[in-house]
């Protein structure tokens, strides 16, 4: 086969393989989204459980995604565990957010709201938040629904 | 007491010749698998011919690769759209169909795609490999490049080393978003998923980095792996056509256990503890 053709053929099959790659990263995967966030500025909060939370889970505010879980540490001196997240630099939630870990759905991923409150001051890299609401444990749940049912009971 | 029959008394030196056989086996295999090695190596250190006469990569790159490519799309789209089919059946049942996209494209960029282009490669192009060397084998080629002072390993075994291994990867790339696209004819075109939902759930569930450049990195390993095989295998090859049949058998069943094999550890690795 001439030398030109056989070069053509390779040079048309490795540009059909990087247009492969490049569908993935941007059509299938989220390519786009992962690749803009340079600018973020974190904030750390503690809870006491937090349940099923995963770095990298996102961080949401009313139901929009604002930023990542970064790391999720277990903090010695007072036994709880301090979360940091990013969060994207466009986004400045005030002093006084509340940081919660919901769950999406019933059986759904386990992610942070945040819910903005009043202050303000705005949040600044390296800040903690103060309000936190801990993850929600089935077992407690149950648990005390059935105490709570019991006492009832008694009274009775 | 009866007598000492003559089976008896061959008793001990039966014995022994079974243990001579077991011993040989694991010597064989251990001199085989050194001989291997330092082929690998050899490969790796006289591979700058492969890069300074790159017009001989290149040639090999259109073997390997563009002439593996019908059979890779074919099979590509082909087994999207039977996940697509599959996936929409079992998940319609929980009335999340929509998940059908999410399941394609994680199937495909983690596991199907690197996996299954590399067995096609290996059958396609591995065992192709492996049936030319052995004839240039065969018929003293390689020899006679010995006697011309022609380093064999650098100008017929790395071109086609590094060819491969730059073939396997974008092969697999492909082999994953012709899948995608094959689930999307199925799932939307033809069963009507909706195809906002279908992308936006993908989209939301396959990480750039975790997903999809792990898929790479496991394909550029198979890629390796097979081609190190093939190129081996032929040049080991017995010099009759006996041997290289044989060899190119080894090849494509060697090859498609060390995928599968390196397959689990690599995911055991890549997966796991997220």
């Amino acid at each position: 086969m001439q030398r030109t053709i056989l070069d053509l053929w390779v040079g048309i099959f490795v540009v059909a393989g990087i247009i492969a790659l490049l569908v993935l990263a941007l059509k299938v995967g989220n390519a786009s989204a992962t690749f803009n966030v340079g600018d973020t500025y974190q904030v750390f909060a503690e809870f006491d459980n937090i349940g099923g939370l995963k770095v990298r889970a996102p961080v949401k505010s009313a139901g929009v995604v604002v930023g990542r879980v970064d790391s999720i540490q277990f903090e010695t001196q007072r036994y709880v565990a301090r979360v940091g997240m990013k969060i994207d630099q466009r986004y400045k939630f005030p002093r006084d957010t509340s940081v919660s870990i919901l769950t999406s759905g019933l059986l759904g991923e386990q992610y942070i709201g945040l819910e903005a409150g009043g202050d303000s001051a705005m949040l600044k890299d390296g800040d903690v938040a103060k309000i936190t609401q801990s993850a929600v444990v089935l077992e407690k749940l149950i648990g005390q629904f059935l105490y709570n049912k019991a006492a009832e009971g008694g009274t009775k | 007491m009866p007598p000492i029959s003559a089976w008896e008394t061959r008793v001990p030196e039966r014995l022994a010749s079974g243990l001579r056989g077991i011993g040989h086996r694991v010597v064989d295999g251990i001199w085989r698998l050194g001989y291997a090695s330092r082929f690998f190596l050899l490969t790796l250190l006289r591979s700058t011919t492969a890069f300074r006469r790159f017009g001989l990569t290149v040639r090999e790159i259109y073997f390997t690769g563009v002439l593996s490519l019908i059979i890779i799309i074919v099979s590509g789209l082909f087994v999207g759209m039977v996940l697509g089919l599959q996936g929409y059946e079992t998940l319609q049942k929980y009335g999340s169909s929509e998940a059908v996209g999410t399941l394609v494209a994680l199937s495909l960029t983690r596991e199907l795609g690197p996996v299954v282009a590399a067995l096609l490669f290996a059958s396609r192009a591995g065992s192709a490999m492996t049936a030319e060397i052995g004839l240039m084998k065969a018929t003293e080629q390689i020899s006679a490049m010995e006697m011309m002072a022609v380093d064999p390993i650098a100008r017929v075994i790395g071109p086609r080393f590094w060819g491969g291994v730059i073939s396997m990867p974008l092969l697999a790339a492909m082999f994953s978003a012709v899948g995608v696209f094959g689930g999307y004819l199925i799932t939307v075109v033809v069963i009507g998923v909706d195809a906002g939902a279908f992308w936006s759930q993908m989209q939301s569930a396959v990480d750039f980095r975790q997903d999809i450049m792990n898929g790479v990195i496991k394909s550029v390993v198979f890629g390796i792996a097979v081609t190190a095989i093939a190129l081996f295998e032929g040049y080991d090859a017995p010099p009759t056509a006996e041997g290289v049949s044989g060899a190119t058998t080894r090849t494509v069943v060697t090859s498609s256990l060390a995928i599968l094999g390196l397959d689990f550890v690599l995911t055991a690795f890549m997966f796991t503890g997220i």
